[in-house]
């Protein structure tokens, strides 16, 4: 806990096949990630409606990590990683006519094997929320209705 | 059919057979050098020659270009014969007299100097053209010839100078009577002089293979290699082993050919390749014909080995002292890091073979002694006993001396000290890795791979054959390091998974799937072309889309993409995902007491 004493919440969307399970493997494998990340299952990126990310930044999120298979191969259902490719940029870029800070959504890939990749991917994401401070999206939504 | 006698005895020839072949086919021995059953007839030699009488005429002729006639006489040993070979003896003496099996023949005529003076002590060619007949008429490659005449008369390649010509298939260099042609090899580095590999263009590949076949290395090959270089157009060179093979076993025009098959179930049993140790320098690998590897040392004891199952240094000397070094590449950050498994359980059997066949001392030089199977502790134990000097401690370095002895250093990590021992041979215990086109095979199947590279199965403790493409499962070292006890415990759980999804002869699909809400459906289309598996088609008649259960795996891609919302992905529905978002924010955080970690 830092200073401020700001613990940042964030949700994670996570393919089955991939970094979910590489997240799984991080956790049986012992490895030290802050308690920070929420994570949500999904069968595929794919399958992430970029409503999904909106919504969590509208419940309270501070942060928001998509997380699937490497393209171009790894891919469970061949080519669903490739419609996450397609579609998380043109998220990125409305979150930030919204004003969403480009450090508080991530999106990429994380295999299976790479559950350090994800241990470290935790840590960092959440360091770096816990920089940017609280979003407080949801109280400025509600104080503007 | 031809009647003839030779010696004495009554024989019978066929059409075009000459006396030579017909006194082999009856068990008269005629000495001859130039003769090959695979080449033309030449008489260069004349050591063949035999007493012919003919209608009571009686004549000297070489017997492997004469015809074999009907009613010809024929005497192998009469006078006559004995001296004529005793005069081509006593002047192939005096031109080559350093030739054994010239010496040889020469003695068995009652000639055993050279009565003429000789020229050169070191000439072995005796001019019987059997290596120009084999490059022309078998290789079809006519690098050699005669050059000169007279006394001058010599064989080699024009104007005696090396040759693009020459594939150096060594061809000359077997039928050559005398050894008066040897190969050199232009980068002989290339070409250690192990006593291991086949040593023929054709072998079988083991004493165990199955099928227990030879098979014909193109590389090697000479039909195939002049085939090669010259595009075809020499295309019939060689040929020798179909020549000689009785049976007709030999098809020089199998082609390989892809064939394409319907399945119900895959089994991935691709293995392993081994590990380069050529990769740790430290080792010295590929600097020492003595430096060999697990699978060269299995090669080398094998009974149907190069020596016969003897373990021999390249110079035929037995060795003294041996090294087994474990873990090269294995356990080791530079390489892989993981344990290849295996190698502790054979190298053991490696320096109990030593022990058995040798008299020699054997190192072994190991990190831990993994001897995790059923009955392998106490063959660990029986090793031990034979006298084999265990060495713990990682062999850190395989140093070659000037004189070709080998020195390998390492620490004793029992002692606490460095140790170093000169030995004879050392074998190195490599890795093993996954094949080098691992990511192709991951591809083709939709397998993943873990981080040493194998293949990964479903789940690490409970689902160790299946992966996660429905009816593809993995059978052995594929998956991971394996001995051969666990990689056919793991072979026949695939075979019985594979068998069961067949003798079921129905697929159970995944519950996962999307359905589309024909009442939300707006005809767009979008969804049509985002599905992989082409399991949404359009149904003109109701002007929706639909979705085939069977096709569609529930990714959800197209659940994400619909504008109406009209397609819902079963078990990952919108509203549920939106709720579990919803439910995330409701509980309050977990709050650890102070000085936790989670």
């Amino acid at each position: 806990m830092n200073s401020t004493g700001f613990e940042p919440r964030i949700v994670a969307f996570l393919c089955n096949w991939c970094t979910y399970t590489a997240a799984d493997t991080a956790g049986v494998s012992r490895m030290e990630q802050p308690p920070n990340v929420d994570i949500i299952r999904v069968m595929c990126t794919g399958r992430v409606n970029p409503v999904f990310v909106l919504k969590a930044f509208a419940e309270g999120a501070d942060g928001v990590i998509v997380s699937g298979c490497h393209p171009p191969n790894d891919c469970h259902y061949q080519e669903g990683n490739y419609k996450t490719f397609r579609r998380m940029p043109l998220l990125e870029m409305m979150l930030d006519q919204y004003g969403i800070e480009k450090g508080r959504f991530h999106w990429g890939w994380i295999s299976g094997a790479e559950a350090p990749k994800w241990a470290q991917l935790v840590r960092d994401f959440t360091e770096q929320v816990r920089q940017l401070g609280p979003l407080n999206w949801k109280r400025q939504i509600e104080s503007k209705e | 059919m031809a009647t003839l006698i030779i010696d004495g005895q009554e024989v019978h020839a066929e059409e075009g057979q000459t006396i030579l072949e017909v006194a082999r086919a009856n068990g008269i021995e005629i000495p001859t050098l130039c003769s090959h059953p695979l080449l033309e007839p030449y008489g260069a030699c004349r050591l063949c020659t035999v007493e012919v009488i003919r209608r009571g005429w009686s004549r000297l002729e070489t017997s492997c270009t004469h015809p074999a006639w009907d009613g010809l006489e024929v005497k192998t040993r009469s006078p006559a014969v004995i001296e004529a070979r005793k005069v081509l003896l006593e002047l192939m003496l005096s031109r080559t007299p350093n030739v054994p099996v010239i010496q040889e023949l020469a003695r068995a005529y009652g000639v055993t100097e050279p009565p003429y003076p000789v020229e050169d002590p070191q000439e072995k060619c005796i001019l019987c053209g059997l290596c120009v007949r084999v490059c022309r008429e078998l290789v079809k490659a006519n690098v050699l010839d005669f050059s000169q005449a007279g006394i001058e008369r010599r064989v080699g390649p024009p104007f005696l100078e090396k040759t693009r010509q020459c594939i150096g298939c060594g061809a000359c260099t077997i039928v050559c009577p005398t050894g008066a042609i040897e190969i050199v090899l232009a980068n002989a580095a290339v070409y250690q002089e192990k006593p291991l590999g086949p040593t023929s263009a054709i072998w079988v590949p083991s004493l165990q293979a199955v099928p227990r076949v030879p098979v014909i290395d193109t590389d090697a090959c000479i039909r195939f290699r002049q085939n090669d270089r010259t595009d075809g157009e020499t295309a019939d060179a060689c040929g020798a082993c179909q020549m000689l093979c009785e049976a007709g076993a030999i098809d020089f025009t199998q082609q390989d050919e892809i064939v394409e098959l319907d399945v119900g179930t895959i089994i991935v049993a691709t293995g392993y390749n081994l590990w380069d140790p050529t990769l740790l320098s430290q080792y010295s690998y590929g600097q020492s014909p003595h430096i060999i590897t697990s699978m060269e040392f299995e090669h080398l004891s094998n009974a149907g080995g190069p020596t016969s199952g003897q373990i021999l240094l390249s110079d035929g000397r037995k060795p003294q002292r041996v090294a087994i070094i474990h873990c090269v590449g294995s356990r080791d950050h530079n390489a892989h890091p993981y344990c290849s498994r295996f190698c502790c359980m054979y190298s053991l059997k490696h320096a109990h073979q030593v022990r058995d066949k040798t008299d020699a001392q054997v190192y072994e030089f190991y990190m831990d002694m993994r001897a995790f199977g059923k009955a392998y502790e106490e063959f660990y134990e029986r090793v031990q006993e034979e006298g084999v000097t265990m060495v713990r401690g990682r062999g850190a370095e395989v140093e070659v001396l000037p004189d070709g002895q080998l020195r390998v250093k390492g620490e004793d990590a029992n002692l606490g000290r460095l140790v170093q021992v000169d030995v004879d041979l050392v074998i190195l215990a490599t890795a093993i890795e996954a094949p080098h086109d691992a990511d192709r095979v991951a591809a083709l199947f939709g397998l993943s791979r873990t981080e040493d590279g194998f293949f990964a199965e479903s789940h690490p403790k409970l689902r160790p054959v299946e992966t996660n493409t429905d009816g593809v499962f993995l059978a052995g070292v594929a998956q991971g390091p394996k001995d051969v006890p666990d990689t056919v415990a793991h072979a026949g759980a695939a075979a019985s998974m594979a068998l069961a999804l067949l003798d079921k002869g129905e697929v159970t699909i995944s519950p996962q799937i999307a359905v589309v809400d024909e009442e939300l459906c707006s005809a767009c289309k979008t969804c049509i072309v985002l599905c992989p598996y082409t399991a949404i088609s359009f149904l003109e008649d109701k002007n929706v889309a639909h979705v085939n259960e069977a096709l569609c795996k529930g990714c959800g891609t197209c659940v994400a993409a619909c504008p109406a919302g009209a397609i819902t992905g079963r078990h990952f529905t919108t509203e549920q995902i939106m709720a579990q978002i919803e439910g995330l924010f409701r509980m309050p955080i977990p709050q650890l007491a102070e000085g936790v970690s989670p």
